[in-house]
């Protein structure tokens, strides 16, 4: 919704936020991830909650909120709560400021005590987060702290000891470190966001003592809109592309009538600089894994030219694809997603012509088309949105733009093979399938909340949840990590279940069976089957149950079970079904050309 | 502007906040006359207001506040 998205009217999301809301919920075909959420105020949280929808909303997650009375988010993490025990909280986001501080240094201490006195503040912090993690094994969410809004020692208030804004780096400094060392912890940066916000602003004392927000009131949609990047990256509602247009986005001029010599780019001039930073922010994303293309009305040697220039900071190898031709760029986008095997909806299309936004957005539902305005608020405007929110940096991340890129040499491949097995075995693949493994565990997380194609039950995981079945004793879990001649794929597969003993006999039900698309067809689920058949058999289970339930995406794996074998046993009304394999009859694995472990 | 024109723009907000077009004020409304209008939507209305009009009440201004009509009056005071 626009209304949500950067530049949003902070004013009228709260003024309007109950209508907004019904509007959101009567949006038609939204598949909602749902999720559980805790709030642990140190402060009131009733607006941050009720704004914090909204954007949620908007990213497709559905929360279900828990809110601690006042002030007792040290009581609930601590003590515990019978309510928010049975809540059972997918995530828990403790919403503690400056204000929550409840002693600062004074002017009369000795460093020693005010290095106790940090300790002491910290050692509160972790054990929050420490009795979070081992009650709820959970996602945790904490705020840092904001800058005061006086200064009682000036300008040495940074400096000195002695001094708040001293005090709160600080303790900000060791948060950073205790989030660099523990998974599933996030910081809400409230530090940056309310220096954005002005900091005098965001303190407003009247909000505080007449209603108990730490922060002022008109803040609350900035704050929020902040937490909601790292609850849906989180959940793995990230872009994943780049669609970009090229005269007047990535430089300045038009390459077809101005020619490639006259084009802004460089650092000639203002405008030229102004587009190379442009473009130095956009090559940076390629290092997180974000896919750069470009959709631009162009004739194709144009467009190249432009990139050839010397000192263009772009180059055309830096594109995964580069769609510069005369269709609509809807048109080209979703050619583009197919090609790459991505939603259309994973993209995010810059181009300064406002047509053309309004064309792609029209045509492709969810994806995002920020209103770029003039070129020089081209970084802050995609910037604010998140879009790409990093929740952490995987060696996955780094290499996918080379992935996809492999990926494409492949299908060129396939082209001259006349029989398929041959060609697969071209490929010379090797697979390592096994249980889950610490290393792998944020992909592997990643993955349950990526993949909507093939995905059979489309359960989306925590990485707390991945860890607690990796660790039960009843749960078989695999991974399956493919490598070929072209590259390594990483981990693609992800399969988990458990066992049930009904006293006669084990049976084992697969909860979950997913595959990054970008393997299909090269047998990796049967490689993954054999693999789990032979688990499965050295525990004496003898049937294995699997299920499909089908979602708008995944409709591609309906027949899965069959293809590997299985008896279908039952079908609901909605298509849902269970299907049935027993053991103790011989099976054929599909498997022809992957070499395994 | 006028005390009506005021009551012209403060509908609008009551409507908002409030998630209801059908609400007016008048001098003598009061909280229990608003479903919806608790402690804590208090803190929106007051917010939606100073926005709308482009002032800040004061701490004290929006503690003691007995009915709409002393709200129009504070308002008043403010657009001076």
């Amino acid at each position: 919704m626009r209304q949500l998205e950067y530049p949003y009217d902070s004013d009228y999301i709260l003024r309007k936020k109950k209508s907004i809301r019904r509007e959101l919920l009567a949006r038609e075909g939204i598949r909602y991830i749902e999720k559980k959420i805790a709030i642990l105020g140190g402060s009131t949280t009733s607006d941050i909650k009720q704004i914090l929808e909204l954007f949620l909303l908007n990213y497709g997650i559905k929360p279900e909120f828990f809110e601690s009375e006042y002030n007792k988010y040290y009581e609930d993490a601590v003590f515990g709560n019978p309510e928010l025990d049975e809540f059972a909280p997918d995530m828990v986001f403790v919403h503690t400021t400056t204000r929550n501080i409840t002693r600062f240094p004074q002017v009369t201490d000795t460093p020693e005590q005010i290095d106790a006195l940090l300790e002491e503040t910290m050692a509160r912090f972790e054990q929050i987060w420490q009795s979070l993690a081992d009650k709820f094994k959970c996602t945790v969410i904490q705020n840092n702290f904001e800058q005061p809004y006086y200064r009682l020692l000036g300008n040495s208030d940074v400096t000195n000891i002695h001094g708040r804004l001293n005090f709160i780096n600080r303790l900000n400094e060791r948060f950073c470190a205790y989030a660099g060392t523990h998974h599933n912890f996030y910081i809400n940066d409230i530090n940056y966001v309310s220096a954005v916000y002005g900091i005098k602003r965001w303190a407003d004392p009247g909000d505080w003592y007449r209603y108990k927000y730490a922060l002022s009131v008109s803040a609350i949609p900035d704050f929020a809109f902040n937490l909601s990047h790292i609850i849906k990256a989180v959940y793995g509602r990230n872009k994943k592309a780049f669609a970009l247009d090229m005269d007047n986005t990535l430089w300045g001029g038009i390459v077809g009538d101005d020619g490639p010599e006259n084009i802004r780019i460089g650092h000639e001039d203002a405008e030229s600089e102004l587009y190379t930073e442009f473009q130095q922010y956009i090559k940076a994303h390629k290092d997180l894994g974000i896919l750069l293309t470009v959709a631009s009305k162009n004739d194709e040697e144009n467009a190249l030219a432009g990139l050839a220039r010397p000192d263009s900071t772009l180059k055309q190898d830096d594109f995964l694809i580069i769609r510069a031709n005369w269709d609509n760029k809807d048109i080209n986008i979703a050619n583009m997603a197919k090609e790459i095997n991505i939603g259309a909806d994973s993209f995010v299309f810059v181009d300064d012509n406002p047509v053309e936004r309004t064309l792609v957005e029209s045509q492709i539902e969810g994806i995002s088309v920020p209103d770029v305005g003039a070129p020089e608020t081209y970084i802050d405007t995609i910037d604010s949105n998140g879009f790409f929110e990093v929740t952490g940096i995987s060696e996955e991340d780094l290499k996918r733009s080379g992935m996809y890129k492999a990926n494409m040499e492949r299908a060129k491949a396939s082209a001259s093979f006349v029989d398929y097995d041959e060609y697969l075995r071209s490929l010379e693949m090797t697979a390592e399938i096994k249980a889950f493994a610490p290393v792998y565990m944020a992909r592997i997380a990643e993955l349950t909340n990526k993949s909507n194609q093939f995905n059979l039950t489309t359960k989306r995981c925590s990485q707390a949840d991945i860890e607690r079945f990796a660790a039960d004793p009843s749960y078989i879990t695999l991974y399956g990590r493919l490598s070929d001649k072209f590259g390594d794929n990483g981990v693609v597969a992800v399969t988990f279940g458990h066992e049930e003993d009904d006293g006669s006999e084990k049976i084992f039900h697969i909860d979950l069976w997913l595959m990054s698309c970008r393997v299909l067809k090269r047998g990796m689920e049967f490689a993954m089957m054999d693999e789990l058949i032979a688990e499965a058999s050295s525990r004496n289970i003898t049937k294995i149950k699997g299920y499909y339930f089908p979602t708008a995406k995944n409709k591609m794996v309906k027949d899965f079970y069959e293809l590997q074998g299985f008896t279908k046993i039952n079908e609901n009304e909605d298509g849902a079904s269970e299907w049935l394999l027993d053991l103790s009859e011989p099976h054929k694995s599909g498997n022809v050309a992957i070499k395994v472990n | 502007m006028t005390r009506e024109e005021i009551y012209g723009k403060l509908n609008e907000v009551f409507q908002d906040v409030f998630d209801d077009e059908d609400i007016t004020v008048n001098d003598a409304t009061v909280a229990a006359d608003v479903e919806g209008w608790d402690s804590l939507e208090h803190i929106n209305l007051i917010v939606a207001v100073e926005r709308c009009f482009g002032i800040k009440f004061t701490m004290g201004e929006t503690t003691g506040l007995k009915n709409v009509g002393e709200m129009v009056d504070k308002i008043i005071a403010h657009l001076g």
